[in-house]
Parts: structure tokens; sequence; C-alpha cells
């Protein structure tokens, strides 16, 4: 995997967080009732990050949880080959919540798709709304993101890797060719 | 880490990070197991045949429950009511399911070493529910499973004592292989006419046949049942005899580690080999064992099917 | 006749003492308070005993008699038995459980003993049924018949016929430290014989044992023990075959002891020409051949120890006609005059390795320590006459089975008196 350029640099990516901060609660009409959903890996850390954004210009913080989707994916869903199962803690009843999916890359939707199925499974909320940081288009599923902090064409041929400091040690999103073999 | 397991016959070719992601796993199965919605879609168009030539409704349904929560598709074969037979007929009905493009195999069968035949002849998952007297890896799994989660300690530091017919138990043997593998010191204990000599040659396991001795500082106890056609024979002497020397009770119980949890692969001989007080009481995780059959059953079968190449 | 008297000191003087390991000198030993105290009183003395020209020795341990009791008090019962086996010279025997009941049950080893305790004679340490009832189907509780104070598991009187039985049975009596002995018989081989099979019995048209069936079942006893690891002793061996193959096996590391009996170290098939019952055992006499091999068997170390194998029945009973008589010999209060004037007077053996046989021997079989005169040891010891010849004569007999194969023999080898506990036992 060879990386070509930043699509998402330190502050980009900080900016970013904040305006779908924003957008949550403009379009939730404040932060009661809400909870966002971090999908493994990942989207754990963008859901905390968004939350913290929340409390602070709100004042209240919204309830965030943690989903694994590996029982939920299908074949072609593109998480690792390797399906070890982590824990999902969403420890409130979802009946009746505005619920907020946060991941780091959409693509072709098939996770989403084993989120809701998941969320579906635990109860029935009122919303489900969709975070991303990064939308870069060649859906297979009539998915679509409520919220994206930067929409980018790609290839096929072509990986969008997210970095974020809980997860990776740094922030930032590269471009990067997938080359030979297997991501 | 990978599911490389495309079988569980026993734990002769598992890593102790094989099992471990597997009882990981299970906490995983068991929390579905408490939604609302007790299914998840990962094992959806497999196809698990359960093979059962030995009469036990209870795994059985365990087996096929994990299956289903796992939106798998499940086919049953008992071979009490057919005209089934052993050596040719097994390979028959082996063939036939493969042709049905049966995925998992499940198979129970009163003779050691079945299961390995099974294996043999399909290139299917298979999981031993219990050949003969030799092995039974998910009860051994089910039992590992709620020890941990009733204790905090690590296995490393664990001595798990195993009381009664150790002859004729596939349980006992299982559990002091899968144990033993997590790093667990073992004693299996009984009368010396249900304790076989050859045994204390199993890595971490050593052998006991007075019952205070085995129990002392013990962690996890567990107590097997002691079938009726044995207990006044050739081997012992009556119930009471060996319930006298050898029921495991809340007065014996003071040697072990005052933590110690108890365990009963069941079903149980209540004051036989066990106390009706203890069996009930606050150390025993009889009844988690009983919960854990199917998490840990959907832990396997899904760390089978979902592996590294298959499909 | 022999009188209890109370634990005083007894100050024997002036003995030649001899044990298993020989001829120790003249000398002097003093009892008191049950233990042997040395070889001069260190108090006031009750009893001085003239023991001039007299042999002291530790009493004899005999690990296989019939006491009959409870259930068959009229051939014997633990008094008679008791005070007979001090006559003898033995200060404790171990008795067989083949009674009425079984002694398969830890409530009545307890009964035994605690009986046993009151009387005068030699102490009692009680033998427990191997199977429940003699049946050979079940076990019996070992733990707890050991608990309770048996000292050994046997079936004797019949034979084990179900291999495995015998073999869990070991598998106990390993982990417990007991002591199996078996009749070793094989019984279908064995069938109704009563008397050893061969030229006489053909003659004298009597059903007859083989010797195979003693050999074959010895082999698998001597195969169990070794299978399991536990002692097995097995009784009142008769023939060469099975002493070669309790060689052979012991070669191979097979935990393996075994006995010989009185009789049938010195009788032959041949006495039952006179269709006398008096000489129906089980195992049967044998022939000469058979006896020249079980005196070698003693002087090379393959026979362990005597078992008298003591064995009263009634008059009435041994009167009654060959096949329906009970098989069994009384032998107690003979056993070492006839053992002498067979081995040691005719220079076949010394006295010092009769004794052996008759101390050490049985003493290690049974896993207890050697009888010994060492101060501290145990006050059961013997005071025998190897000068004076006397007559057998049945009627002076404290056992109940005042008949025997030897009545009207002279022999000149007898106890004449016994203190066990240091208490006398018996005086002639």
């Amino acid at each position: 995997m060879t990386e070509k350029s930043t699509l998402l640099n330190e502050r980009e990516l900080e900016r970013a967080l904040s305006r779908i901060a924003h957008e949550i609660v403009e379009n939730a009409k404040g932060a009661n009732d809400l909870a966002l959903i971090g999908i493994h890996t990942r989207g754990v850390p963008i859901a905390e990050r968004l939350a913290e954004r929340i409390a602070a210009f709100e004042g209240v913080r919204p309830l965030v949880g943690k989903l694994d989707i590996t029982l939920y994916r299908d074949d072609l869903t593109e998480i690792a080959l390797q399906p070890i199962v982590k824990k999902t803690e969403v420890d409130f009843g979802v009946e009746g919540m505005r619920l907020v999916l946060c991941d780091d890359v959409l693509y072709t939707g098939r996770t989403a798709r084993a989120a809701l199925d998941a969320l579906v499974d635990m109860g029935r909320p009122a919303v489900i709304r969709y975070a991303v940081l990064v939308d870069r288009g060649h859906r297979e599923l009539p998915i679509r993101a409520d919220y994206v902090g930067k929409n980018v064409p790609t290839r096929r041929d072509e990986v969008v890797k997210v970095r974020l400091v809980e997860t990776d040690g740094q922030d930032e999103v590269v471009l990067a060719d997938l080359g030979t073999g297997s991501p | 880490m990978s599911s490389d397991l495309t079988r569980l016959l026993d734990f002769a070719d598992t890593s102790r990070e094989q099992v471990v992601a597997i009882l990981d796993t299970t906490e995983v199965m068991a929390q579905v197991l408490q939604r609302p919605v007790k299914r998840v879609p990962a094992l959806q168009g497999f196809t698990v045949a359960t093979l059962f030539f030995e009469d036990s409704t209870r795994t059985r349904l365990s087996f096929e429950r994990a299956a289903r929560a796992q939106s798998a598709d499940v086919m049953t074969f008992a071979g009490g009511g057919s005209s089934l037979s052993k050596g040719e007929s097994l390979r028959d009905t082996v063939a036939t399911l493969d042709a049905l493009q049966v995925d998992a195999f499940v198979v129970r069968h009163p003779s050691a070493g079945a299961a390995h035949q099974v294996a043999s002849w399909t290139g299917a998952a298979v999981i031993n529910a219990g050949d003969g007297r030799r092995a039974h890896p998910t009860q051994a799994l089910l039992d590992a499973y709620v020890y941990r989660q009733a204790s905090g300690r690590p296995f490393e530091e664990t001595r798990l004592t195993i009381v009664g017919d150790v002859a004729h138990s596939r349980v006992a043997r299982s559990n002091a292989e899968l144990f033993s593998l997590l790093g667990a010191d073992v004693v299996l204990c009984g009368p010396p006419t249900l304790l076989p000599r050859e045994l204390a040659a199993l890595p971490g396991v050593r052998l006991e046949w007075d019952v205070d001795a085995a129990l002392e500082g013990a962690h996890a106890v567990m107590a097997l049942r002691l079938q009726h056609e044995r207990m006044a024979g050739t081997r012992l002497h009556s119930a009471a005899a060996y319930a006298d020397r050898y029921q495991l009770d809340e007065r014996r119980l003071a040697a072990a580690h005052p933590d110690a949890i108890v365990l009963h692969p069941g079903p149980m001989n209540r004051d036989v080999e066990i106390s009706g007080e203890l069996a009930d009481g606050p150390r025993s995780q009889i009844r988690a064992q009983v919960a854990a059959g199917v998490p840990v059953r959907m832990a396997v079968l899904y760390h089978l099917l979902v592996g590294k190449g298959n499909r | 006749m022999s009188k209890v008297r109370l634990e005083g000191r007894t100050w024997i003087r002036n003995a030649t003492i001899v044990t298993s390991a020989g001829g120790q000198g003249r000398g002097d030993l003093v009892l008191a308070d049950g233990a042997i105290e040395g070889h001069q009183p260190q108090g006031p003395v009750d009893v001085e005993v003239d023991a001039t020209g007299l042999v002291l020795t530790p009493a004899f341990i005999d690990p296989h008699v019939h006491l009959r009791e409870p259930g068959q008090e009229v051939k014997e019962d633990l008094a008679s038995g008791l005070a007979a086996a001090a006559a003898g010279g033995f200060g404790t025997v171990v008795s067989m459980a083949n009674t009425d009941p079984v002694i398969d049950q830890p409530e009545l080893v307890k009964a035994l003993t605690t009986k046993a305790e009151r009387l005068p004679g030699a102490r009692l340490r009680p033998a427990a049924a191997l199977s429940v009832g003699l049946q050979g189907r079940r076990l019996t509780d070992a733990a707890a018949l050991a608990e309770a104070g048996a000292v050994m598991l046997t079936d004797d009187g019949v034979p084990v016929a179900d291999a495995e039985l015998m073999r869990r049975a070991c598998e106990w009596a390993r982990e417990l430290g007991l002591v199996v002995q078996t009749h070793s018989e094989e019984p279908t081989l064995r069938g109704d014989g009563v008397m050893n099979e061969g030229e006489v019995s053909e003659r004298l048209g009597l059903p007859g044992n083989p010797r195979s069936a003693e050999a074959v079942m010895v082999f698998r006893d001597c195969e169990i023990a070794r299978l399991t690891g536990a002692r097995v002793h097995i009784a009142h061996v008769t023939c060469r075959d099975a002493l070669d193959v309790v060689a052979w096996a012991r070669e191979r590391g097979a935990p393996v002891t075994c006995e010989v009996t009185p009789h049938h170290l010195t009788l032959t098939d041949a006495s039952l020409a006179s269709f006398d019952p008096v000489y129906k055992v089980a195992p049967p006499l044998r022939g000469e051949d058979d006896v020249a091999a079980l005196v070698e068997g003693l002087r090379s170390g393959v026979v362990d120890c005597i078992g008298s194998d003591h064995a009263p029945h009634t008059r009435a009973e041994k009167h009654r006609d060959l096949l329906s008589a009970p098989f069994g010999i009384a032998n107690i209060e003979v056993a070492f005059a006839v053992l002498h004037d067979a081995l040691v007077a005719s220079g076949r053996l010394s006295l010092a390795a009769l004794l052996r046989l008759l101390q050490d021997g049985p003493a290690a079989v049974l896993g207890w320590p050697a009888p010994s005169l060492a101060v501290g040891a145990p006050a059961d010891v013997v005071l025998l006459d190897l000068e004076t010849e006397r007559t057998v004569d049945p009627s002076r007999f404290l056992s109940k089975a005042r008949f025997g194969p030897w009545d009207g023999a002279s022999l000149s080898a007898w106890p004449v008196r016994t203190w066990v506990r240091g208490r006398e036992v018996f005086r002639r």
C-alpha cells in the first residue's frame, strides 16, 4: 500500500468533526434522547469526540455506545478476514432514542447495513442517522450518510486510510494505492 | 489470531490463543442471548447437522439452538431409530449429508474416535459432542468459561480438582486437557477402582485417591456423576460407601480455597456425589454451566465456520 | 492347664534364647507392663520362671486360621480357638472371614476384636471378606473394613472366580495398604474333587482336583498382583507347579507372597487310602514330589511363611462319607511339633529358619514389624521344650476339634508356656 496524498490533516479533521457535531445537534433540536453509536473500531473514538464537542457547546453529553457488527456482516463487508468479535456495549435502551451511527469511512454501505440490522435487533429507536468522516463513493446498497466530513471520489484500486490518535497515534486521513496483495 | 480451526475434536491440536478467543467470543454470544432479538445473521446460509448416536436431548438441543441463534439451518440426525450400525453405515451417513452440502457436523457417538472418523470423510467442519469416554470439548469450554466469569483468577494460578468416576468420564479428560492447556494445575480424584493410574501421564495432571488431599487449595471443584450401574458391583461396594468417602459437601470444601467454585456437568445425583446443600449453595456455578452451553456452542460454531478461507 | 495371670513382672531365667537370627546363648528375659523390659528386672518380681533347658523365642504368628465364630461355634469359637492357638505357641492369629454371617461389614469386624480383647489366648487380628457374603459379585467396603480393624481382605474358603472383581479389590487394597489373600483354585477345574487328581484318586475311584486348578489360579492372581501393584498373598500352596509360578511371577516384579500349611508339608494323598475324611482338605494333599518341592521352597525362600489353615469341624461331620464331609484339618496345637519333627529334627531345616517362617515371615506378609525380644517389644513370647517326647493326646486339646491326622504320634518339640501382652495365656 503506497500513500499518495493527505485528504485531511489534523486541523481539517478537527474542523470536520466540529461541524458534524453542530449539524447533529441542529438536526436533533438539542441533545436530549440523543445517543451516538460508534462502529468498531474507529467509529468509536469518533463518536466519543463528537460527544465531547456536543457536551462542550450544549452542556449535555449525549450517551455513547459501541457497536461490533462482525456477527451481522455479509461476506462482502470490508472488515478484516480474521473475524475477531468484539463486545457491543450499548448500556442504554434504544427504544424511542435518536441514534447517530458513527464511522470513519462510508464505501459500499454494507457496514452501515449490518449496523442497522444490529441496532434494530436491540429495540426500536425513533430515528437512526449516520455520520462519517469520509464518503468515498461506490455504494452497492441504497445507503446515504446524513453527516459527512469530506466527500472524496476514489477509484476501486485506491484505499482511504483514516488514522486517529486514539487508535493510531496521530490524526490524519490519507489516500493510497491498493498495490498488490491484500490491504 | 485466526480461527484456523476447522474441527474441534479435542484440544490436541488447538493452541491456547485459539481457545481463549473462543472464550472471548462466548462473552459476546452470551450478550446476544440477552437481547430482545436473540439472533444474529452471522451464520446465515450455513447448514449445521447434528449426528447424535447416543441419547442426549439436552446437548443436541443446545447445539441446535446455538446454530439457529446465528441464523444457520439445522438438520437433525438421531441414530437411535434408524437401522444404523457402526463403521460403514456411519460413513454412508456422512457421505449423504455431505452431498446435501452440510457445512458443519456435530457428532456424538458411544465409540471413541467417531468424530475423528467423520472428520476424515468430509471437508466440512466437525465438532465432537462427546465420543465414548474420550472427549467432550464443548463441555470443557463451557466449564472453563463459567470458571473465568465467576472467578477473577487467571488460569495459570488456578487449581482444578475433579472428583468422581474419572475412569469413565470424557468430561474429566477434556477438562484436564483444557485447563492444563490454559496453564492450570489439575488434580483428578476418585476411588482407586475408578482412577486409572495411566492418567498420571497427562501433562499438568496429578492423581489423588484421598479426597481431602485432592481438594486442598483447589479454586474450582468439579463433581462427576456416579452412574447407577457402577454404584454396587466389582468397583464399588455401594453408593453410600462412595458418598461417605467422596461426596462433595460443605464440610469437605473447607479444604479448598475460600473462594472456590463448585461445578457439575450434570445430570446430578443429589446426595451421592454432591450434597444438595452444596449444589444449591452460593459456591455452586451449576446453573451458570447450564446457561453457558448455548453461548459456548455459538462461539465454537462461529469460529469453525467463519474462519480464514472458509467460504 | 493355663491360668490367666495379672500383668505383673515376670522373670524368665536361664532360657536358651533362639530367634530367627539364630541362637543367642543362654539368658534371662523380663516381661513387665505388657512389654519386654530387658534382661534384668527393674522392679519387684511377681513370677519367676526357671527356663533351664527350654528355648525362649517370640511367640508365633499364624496368618490363616478359621475360628468359626460367629455362627459355627459348635466347631470352634473365639475362646477355644485363641486358647488353642496359645497352646500351639502362637501369640497372634489372623482369622478368616467365612463365618456365618460372613465378616463383610465393619460392625462385625469390631464385634470380633472387642470380644477377643477380653479373652485369654493369642491376639486376634481379623481378616474381612473381599466380596459381599463371599458371593464373588460385589465388593465389600474395604476402606470401612480397614478402619474397623481388618488387616487382610480375603474370600478364603471360596475362590474368587471373577478376575475383574479380584482386580478391583486389589486396587482398593493397594491404596489402603491391605494385603489380599487368595484361595487360589480355579473353580470349574476343581469341580467336585475331594482329593488330588492322580494315580491314587483314580485307583480309589474318587473325584480328583488337579494341580492345574491351583496353578492356573495362582498364575491369574500373580498377574493381578503385578497389574495392580497390590500385595497378594497366596494361601496354602500345595504343589510344585504352583510354587514355580510364584517364583516366576516374583522374578517379574509381582508383589506376591505365599504360605504353606503343616499338613501339606508332611502328608500326601496316599493318606486317603484309608478313606478317612480327616485327611480331606482343600486344596488337597498332593504327592511326594510336591512335598519335596514345598520343603525346597521353604529353604530357597520362595515360600514366605507357614500358615496353619487351622480348620476345625465337629467329629460327626468328619465321620461322614468322603464325598459329603467338609474340607479342613484342625492343627494349630500340634503345628509346631509336627513341623519341627518333619523338618528340623530330620535336618532339612534349621530351627532358626523354621522360626523365621513362623515369626518374621508372616509379619512381613502382613506388613507388621518382625517379632523380637528387644527392649520395648511386645511381651509375646513362648517357651519351647525341644527335648521331652510327648504323645499327641487330642482329648487334652483346647480346641473343640479334639481329633486329627497326628493322633497318637510321638513328637518332641512342644510349646510349654506362652505369654501374650506379658500375661501367661498357656501352660502345659
